[in-house]
């Protein structure tokens, strides 16, 4: 095993571990703050991937910006804080279909390539090389995307306003 | 010089229990962060083929997911809390009303 | 299509003697009653008077025409006109319709059409609102065209047909009437009695048929091929005598005449019709026609229809002596007077053309006599002369007419009946005596019955309960009519007059009649004391009738010598009983068992297909319905409402449909 490879296991263990807790947290705080350890060890597995770019902007607008939605919508919504059974009736089926997923993916995986080949050469790629990529091969979705803000934008203000007639 | 399988085992890991985190949670705030999971999942997954084929596609369409997700969030937020305000609760158990 | 049958009948005449004239259209006579009846039958209720125009119209054209033919003969004498159209082929016969018309024909064919046509305006008022009166009408008219059928026909299978249809007509006719048993019981006996007949007659017919190698049916051809000797006596023997059956039955000769005086519980113009003038004139008219074969014969042939007629004449003349019933007298009268005929035709060619001048007279006085009686029926409301009475002054003008038929009837001088007597007389004696005596006893007898019909209708006190009046125009029309015709017709044949009869009627050649002085007077003295007796005995009314207070005698003439009896008891029983109570087992056991059976089977087997229907059917389609509603109901629990179960089952599929669509 490279260096790259320890690093990367070891980021990997704790997103995986954290993201169990995010799953199984009875606060439902400790699970929003769960949720940021495992978007940060995925920021950093970027990185070790030598995805700069993309490993920053996972730290930026994941751990920077959802996360604090979700606490704004957390408070918002009165959420319990303390313990409290957060998980429905349906946890074996849910355990169930997650095992299924789980498998099945494995299997795939293993099929298509064993389980260690092919081993990859890092990329770097820099913030630039990104940027050419984006505005000159991928300009349309680009600009999707960016309808897509725009849309989302204005839903949440259009539903987030009180209907002022009742 | 990575094993692509550990990252794919990675993802799909993190997906599973993204699955699991979106069928057993009951606080809808909650489920939207599971769904949060998935996407990361989805994006190690763009990243570690991106390294395999030399191709910058993966990065840039992870970048894409990002931003994406984030909307979706925000939308998705905003229905938690109109939801709220009518029900009173976010307990998706009982926001039923297709029952039989 | 007329045009084309005469264009063929015309290529297909035989021998015509002149220039034929009218007697062409002979075979028009008969047709057009014959068109005239389905006429009357389908529309004859929508017209005015309900349909006796049509009747009328029809028999006073058919009569005018068979006057035209008869002037024909006056004028140019003898004469045959002959046609025929083929019709079809039986192996070797050749079955024609055709016509014959000699004098005979043409005498016969006024004699129908004249009583047809007073028979029918008469009808107009004696049948006044009866409610079958168009078929009345109807069937009138299919009788005439019957018998002026058998007339004209020239070959023996026509006669026949129109034989046949007479006999239909003279049933539907008598039973006229037949709610009333007795009507429709009298009906069926003269069918019966006549088809007994008929019998011998169609084997006669055969047999005529059979002797000439199946050639021929035309009865001159026949008299021809008899006369020339081809064929065994004994063999014309059999059939002449098969023939004279048909008469027995038609012209009601002893044994077969009983059906005759029961036939008059019809209406009275039926019988004046029917049973006075044509039909029973028609066996004697067979023997005429076919005298060739009864002349060829043996001898014992001939002497046994003088036996039949013998007796007859005797026998029923005794009968008419004791009848209340006025329509009975004239009835016996009636069998009497044919059976002068009837023994004449077995006394030779002259007496076969004195019998036919009888027919043609007696025709017109006996009508004249029934019509009568009729409109006394109809006055009276009663058929007894016991009831009747004092009619003199009430119906001036049936009295008169009445008595010159009645006086004809007698053979008082100078009306009919003398001389067509006088003729039977004369060609009696020439070697029959036995025939002459007898017929002389029923000459006598024949006027005192006579006699006291007309004294006991006519004269003394009303006996009965009603208020009799001279009949309608329609009726006495006719009367004076016919009475008229009385008097004149018996010049035609009368030895003093030239007897034009015998110039249009005869057997192989003219007759010369004479009037031989004492056979005149001898006949004459015979009605006088007859009638001279009638009138001392019933000049007033005598209860009880004298004639029937003769003890035993009486008895046996009131029981009609108890013929009836024997037939009844002895014949019609054994065979009618038994017959119906295997026709009615037969009916009830096998024929309605076999259909009840078939429905019964058929109600089963629609139950069986009900049940199926019911169980299996509907069954399978109501199962269906409940398999359905009970699945619904357990499928329906899947909708929890809760969305993440939803999204369980999702991801679980997906996750399923990924791995077989990459893996296989």
């Amino acid at each position: 095993m490279s260096a790259q490879e320890y690093a990367f296991v070891v980021f990997a263990l704790v997103g995986v571990v954290a993201a169990v807790r995010v799953v199984t947290a009875r606060n439902v705080v400790r699970a929003a703050l769960y949720l940021v350890v495992t978007l940060a060890s995925v920021g950093a597995v970027y990185l070790v991937l030598a995805a700069e770019f993309v490993g920053w902007v996972q730290i930026l607008i994941y751990v920077g910006a959802i996360v604090i939605l979700f606490l704004f919508g957390l408070m918002l919504t009165k959420a319990p804080i303390g313990r409290e059974a957060l998980d429905n009736q349906s946890r074996g089926l849910a355990l169930l279909v997650g095992l299924a997923i789980l498998a099945g993916l494995v299997f795939l995986i293993q099929n298509a390539f064993g389980w260690n080949d092919p081993k990859v050469e890092l990329v770097q790629a820099s913030s630039g090389v990104i940027g050419e990529s984006i505005f000159r091969h991928y300009v349309l979705p680009f600009e999707a995307v960016s309808f897509v803000l725009l849309a989302a934008l204005i839903g949440a203000i259009v539903l987030s306003t009180k209907d002022e007639r009742s | 010089m990575i094993r692509l399988p550990l990252v794919l085992f990675f993802s799909a890991a993190l997906f599973s229990i993204g699955v699991y985190g979106v069928l057993a949670r009951r606080n809808a705030v909650l489920i939207l962060m599971s769904i949060e999971l998935m996407l990361n999942a989805v994006n190690i997954n763009l990243i570690g083929f991106s390294n395999l084929w030399k191709d910058l596609a993966g990065q840039v369409f992870a970048l894409f997911v990002i931003a994406v997700a984030a909307a979706e969030v925000g939308i998705g937020l905003a229905i938690v809390i109109l939801v709220y305000r009518n029900r009173e609760t976010i307990n998706v158990n009982e926001v039923n009303l297709l029952k039989w | 299509m007329v045009g084309a049958l005469l264009h063929q009948a015309e290529g297909a005449a035989e021998a015509v003697a002149g220039s034929p004239g009218l007697a062409k259209y002979a075979w028009v006579v008969p047709l057009l009653p014959l068109l005239s009846a389905p006429l009357i039958m389908f529309f004859g209720k929508r017209l005015p008077g309900k349909g006796w125009i049509l009747g009328v119209g029809s028999v006073g054209a058919a009569f005018l025409l068979s006057l035209g033919i008869l002037w024909h003969f006056v004028e140019n004498g003898f004469g045959i006109y002959a046609a025929s159209v083929d019709w079809f082929k039986i192996g070797p016969l050749q079955m024609t319709l055709g016509e014959y018309v000699d004098g005979l024909t043409a005498v016969m064919l006024v004699v129908v059409t004249a009583v047809s046509l007073c028979v029918h305006i008469y009808s107009i008022g004696y049948m006044h609102g009866d409610k079958r009166f168009t078929w009345f009408y109807v069937v009138l008219s299919m009788f005439t065209a019957a018998m002026l059928n058998v007339v004209i026909a020239d070959n023996l299978f026509q006669l026949l047909v129109g034989w046949e249809v007479m006999g239909v007509c003279s049933y539907l006719l008598i039973g006229h009437w037949w709610e009333e048993h007795v009507n429709s019981s009298s009906a069926i006996k003269a069918f019966l009695t006549t088809r007994i007949g008929d019998v011998p007659f169609m084997f006669g017919i055969f047999v005529l048929i059979a002797a000439t190698g199946f050639t021929t049916s035309n009865i001159q051809e026949i008299g021809h091929i008899v006369a020339g000797g081809a064929i065994s006596p004994a063999v014309v023997s059999i059939a002449a005598l098969l023939l004279f059956g048909g008469t027995i039955g038609k012209s009601a000769q002893f044994p077969l005449h009983v059906w005759l005086p029961d036939a008059m519980a019809g209406p009275t113009p039926v019988s004046a019709l029917i049973h006075a003038a044509t039909m029973v004139a028609a066996g004697v008219y067979l023997v005429g026609r076919m005298y060739e074969v009864f002349i060829h014969a043996n001898p014992w042939v001939l002497q046994v229809v003088g036996i039949v007629g013998g007796i007859t004449m005797v026998g029923a003349a005794l009968l008419g002596l004791v009848q209340d019933d006025i329509k009975r007298v004239l009835a016996y009268s009636t069998v009497s007077q044919l059976a002068y005929m009837v023994t004449l035709m077995s006394a030779g060619p002259a007496g076969r053309d004195a019998a036919f001048f009888h027919l043609f007279t007696h025709a017109f006085f006996k009508a004249l006599l029934f019509l009568g009686s009729g409109s006394v029926i109809h006055a009276c409301h009663t058929n007894n002369m016991s009831e009747m009475g004092g009619l003199r002054k009430k119906m001036p003008v049936t009295f008169w007419t009445f008595l010159i038929g009645s006086l004809a009837l007698a053979g008082l001088p100078p009306l009919a009946g003398f001389w067509s007597k006088d003729e039977l007389l004369v060609a009696a004696s020439k070697g029959h005596e036995v025939v002459f005596v007898i017929m002389l006893a029923t000459a006598v007898i024949t006027a005192f019955y006579t006699i006291r019909m007309v004294m006991q209708t006519f004269t003394g006190e009303y006996r009965g309960h009603g208020h009799p009046h001279e009949s309608p125009l329609s009726m006495t029309g006719p009367l004076v009519a016919l009475a008229g015709a009385t008097l004149f017709v018996g010049f035609l044949g009368a030895g003093p007059a030239k007897a034009v009869f015998f110039d249009w009627v005869f057997f192989e050649e003219p007759e010369l009649v004479e009037l031989v002085p004492w056979i005149a007077l001898l006949s004459i003295a015979a009605a006088t004391l007859g009638v001279v007796a009638g009138y001392l005995v019933y000049r007033r009314w005598r209860d009880p009738d004298p004639v029937r207070a003769m003890g035993p005698v009486s008895t046996l003439l009131e029981h009609k010598y108890y013929l009836d009896d024997i037939y009844w008891k002895g014949i019609i029983k054994p065979i009618r009983d038994p017959l119906s109570a295997a026709v009615y087992w037969t009916n009830q056991k096998i024929l309605d068992g076999a259909v009840n059976g078939a429905a019964r089977a058929a109600r089963e087997a629609g139950d069986g297909v009900q049940v199926v229907d019911k169980n299996v059917i509907d069954g399978a389609v109501n199962g269906l319905g409940q398999v359905t509603g009970f699945t619904g109901g357990l499928l329906r629990y899947l909708q929890s409402g809760n969305v993440q179960r939803y999204a369980a089952f999702l991801f679980g599929g997906v996750v399923i449909l990924a791995v077989i669509f990459t893996r296989i």
